[in-house]
């Protein structure tokens, strides 16, 4: 495997330019300092209650997101190039919903398989025609960025359908913000704190046609949900009702909620359940969580929600390889953003390289999601790698491959010190009237040396992400 | 507001005007431990308290005979009985968590804190730190209360809030008279002794000062009973909760609710109007009880007419 790329440090070990300032200052912080402030960092999620709940067999036990105090810096000119490129690959992917649902130019032009979509259980037949405000299907998309050895950016995964993780990129910035106010004085570090205000607007600005003051609703699965510290957190930044499936109902294809005071009219709800568990008399039958007739006002236009019922179908790990083609059918332009290079097992030719070559590839599973039903082929043993050979034997249309990469790394506060631990990227795009990403995103790190594997149910952790100004970058530059 | 948004605020100032209470309650025979009483009737006295919290059966099938540590440890550490103390700061917390959204951040983060900084407390903490242990639940529930009034919006977040408060204190009141009532050590037959014994309940209450300054005279049960049922300006007496009560119900009334306002007000008129000695006629204990299923039917009203709704949607 090639050597990774460092963030911070060029392989003679030398800050980066952009980081020079930031590293001078780390330089000079004595180990008994970082370390007192990793626990008072610890102590203030605690407190604020910024922390998963456990429930169960050890009683009131809570376990925290752990955080590192090193931040991930990124220059502005890199930030701008990635900005592009991310705005450019959810305008693509939102025109590649509103088509799916409607003409289906791109099956009829044979650039995707119809029977990849029609025949996909996260196309949902129930949109088919179902005209949405302004046409936009994920108005919020988390798309997980990595950098290669070489530094380059490319997308390892999209995420269109319920996005999580945008609270922690907040917090994390108010968290460093308390323990480290100098750094802020030092390097202008663009802020993140709007991305509610944004959100908002958006969320208003796709109310069905009529609706003059639109109200605007949370929907939860509730408070013993892993990601409802979030829930609770963007309803109270956005001023908006955080509500349960209990507390809705639909009269007359309307969405009411039941307040103190009697029924009140909702015209956009910002979902963050499931499709599946929207609408029990459409989806899953046994779910509580959802809303009896939802379905139903959504498709009579009287309700928004975001996002949209069936992107999955765009955010699909068999839909994925056709990305860069979609960006070139609807914008007509050349991707700003790369994929990771990505066989597809159901094409016979890239099926027998990829089975040749099992020990060295990352193997995942179309449907699988959050690091489960994967293979990574370098850590896995005799007897995995030749369980996943008779799988992909057996269903090869299940599968895509990737090559092991080598994720870019940055220095991490361990228990030994600071080492270099790998690290991935998740901004936030936000589409409404034009398409918004806040300065950063959420940076997970995989705590455990040499791990790959950043998300958090399998013990990664995060790091506040900084985007430096451009004059600052300017600044750089005249004194270079 | 969301009906549910209500349920968990008024619950969560439920639950911590009730774990206030019972640290008072606990407080109240900690004190009188002090005083030189026939061992009878120290576990007589824990017994009465069981019994008005209607706690007693519970507490004996978990430990049998009465003896003051395990009532102690029944009532302010047991994790299996939801209304111990601890167990009700964590309700509170629940609650508040469930609407951290509507809530300031420093109400969430008091009770929250309250909450992670209860778990060092437990059965095993020794006889002497028993008595920080339950000034501190006082002084975070005065903590609590004054973030709540220094920074909540007046509007209906602080009119349920307030309705789970007064409707709480007022039961708790009438309990630890009750208590006191059912305890045989007064039966205000040996004057001497009773007057220390109601005094301790005044202090427990933090209400002996105002005690000194409204009679200037001897502390005897009648009087401390009238005191804290009838004046309409003592914050612990069941009168001014009602006013509270009154006031916090008629600014959220809906379509539903005229009933449930007809009867606080009836209940009010009862102390406003009311001769105390006409409502005790048939023996204090009697007419607390009855005022005790009174209030149980109020909130059930309340939990109908704003809480959950049902049915009519």
């Amino acid at each position: 495997m090639p050597v990774p790329y460092d963030e911070m440090l060029d392989p003679a070990g030398a800050p980066r330019a952009h980081c020079r300032p930031y590293y001078g200052w780390l330089r000079e912080q004595p180990a008994e300092q970082l370390a007192r402030k990793r626990t008072e960092a610890d102590a203030l999620f605690h407190r604020l209650g910024i922390t998963f709940a456990v429930y169960g067999e050890n009683e009131g036990t809570e376990r925290l997101i752990p955080f590192d105090i090193v931040p991930r810096i990124l220059p502005a000119h890199e930030w701008q190039r990635l900005e592009a490129g991310l705005k450019q690959r959810v305008r693509a992917l939102n025109a590649f919903l509103a088509d799916v649902y409607h003409e289906q130019r791109i099956l009829k032009a044979r650039l995707v398989p119809p029977e990849q979509i029609l025949c996909n259980p996260q196309y949902r037949p129930e949109m088919q025609g179902v005209r949405l405000p302004g046409g936009i299907y994920s108005h919020i998309a988390g798309v997980d960025v990595v950098r290669d050895h070489d530094g380059n950016f490319c997308v390892l995964e999209d995420n269109l359908r319920v996005p999580s993780g945008v609270s922690y990129m907040l917090e994390n910035r108010r968290m460093m913000m308390r323990l480290f106010p100098e750094l802020f004085a030092r390097n202008a570090v663009e802020p993140v704190e709007h991305y509610p205000d944004v959100l908002h607007e958006n969320l208003k600005s796709v109310a069905p046609a009529g609706a003059t003051d639109p109200t605007v609703v949370l929907l939860t699965p509730g408070a013993y949900n892993s990601a409802y510290f979030e829930h609770a957190f963007l309803a109270q930044q956005m001023g908006i009702e955080l509500v349960e499936g209990q507390d809705l109902f639909v009269r007359d294809a309307a969405l009411y909620m039941r307040t103190t005071r009697g029924p009140e009219r909702v015209d956009v709800v910002y979902r963050r359940i499931d499709d599946d568990f929207l609408d029990p008399l459409t989806f899953r039958a046994d779910s509580t969580l959802g809303v009896p007739g939802l379905l139903t006002a959504y498709r009579a236009g009287h309700v928004s929600i975001a996002n949209a019922i069936g992107t999955g179908i765009a955010d699909d790990k068999s839909i994925y390889p056709y990305v860069p083609d979609m960006v070139r059918f609807y914008l007509d332009e050349e991707p700003l953003l790369n994929n990771v290079p990505t066989w597809v097992l159901r094409r016979e030719k890239e099926r027998e390289h990829v089975l040749a070559h099992l020990p060295d590839l990352v193997v995942k599973e179309v449907h699988g999601a959050g690091g489960y039903g994967m293979l990574i082929g370098p850590a896995a043993s005799r007897a995995q790698i030749e369980e996943f050979r008779g799988r992909i034997h057996a269903h090869p249309e299940r599968y895509i491959a990737q090559p092991t990469l080598a994720l870019s790394t940055s220095p991490t506060l361990v228990a030994q010190g600071l080492a270099p631990r790998h690290i991935d990227l998740r901004p936030f795009v936000l589409s409404g009237r034009e398409v918004t990403v806040v300065p950063g995103g959420l940076t997970r790190v995989a705590l455990t040396e040499g791990s790959l594997v950043v998300n958090s149910s399998q013990g990664g952790g995060t790091k506040d992400t900084w985007v430096l100004g451009p004059d600052w970058s300017q600044a750089r530059d005249e004194t270079l | 507001m969301l009906s549910r948004t209500a349920d968990h605020l008024y619950w969560m100032s439920r639950y911590l005007e009730r774990a206030a209470n019972l640290a008072r309650m606990i407080d109240a025979h900690q004190r009188l431990a002090l005083l030189p009483r026939q061992p009878e009737a120290v576990l007589q006295g824990w017994h009465a308290t069981l019994i008005s919290l209607g706690m007693d059966s519970a507490y004996e099938a978990r430990y049998g005979a009465v003896t003051p540590r395990n009532a102690f440890n029944f009532l302010a550490f047991d994790r299996d009985h939801p209304g111990s103390l601890l167990q009700c700061l964590r309700s509170a917390r629940e609650n508040a968590r469930a609407v951290r959204g509507t809530i300031t951040s420093d109400m969430w983060e008091t009770l929250n804190e309250t909450y992670l900084d209860s778990a060092s407390f437990n059965t095993s903490m020794p006889e002497s730190a028993r008595g920080d242990f339950l000034e501190w639940v006082k002084y975070r529930a005065h903590l609590t209360r004054g973030i709540t009034s220094g920074t909540l919006l007046r509007d209906e977040a602080s009119h349920f809030t307030h309705i789970g408060t007064f409707l709480e204190r007022a039961d708790n009141t009438t309990r630890m008279l009750e208590a006191r009532w059912r305890d045989p050590g007064g039966r205000g037959e040996r004057l001497l002794e009773d007057a220390s014994e109601w005094a301790v309940l005044l202090r427990a209450m933090s209400a002996f000062e105002v005690y000194r300054r409204l009679y200037r005279d001897s502390v005897t049960p009648l009087r401390v009973t009238q005191m804290l049922l009838m004046r309409q300006d003592l914050p612990q007496g069941v009168h001014r909760c009602l006013a509270e009560l009154q006031a916090n119900l008629a600014a959220v009334a809906n379509e539903q609710s005229a009933e449930t306002l007809r009867r606080v007000g009836e209940l009010h008129a009862q102390f406003q109007f009311g001769r105390f000695e006409e409502l005790c006629a048939e023996g204090v204990t009697t007419f607390l009880d009855r005022f005790q299923g009174r209030l149980r039917d109020l909130g059930g009203r309340i939990a109908n007419d704003f809480l959950v709704p049902s049915g009519t949607y």
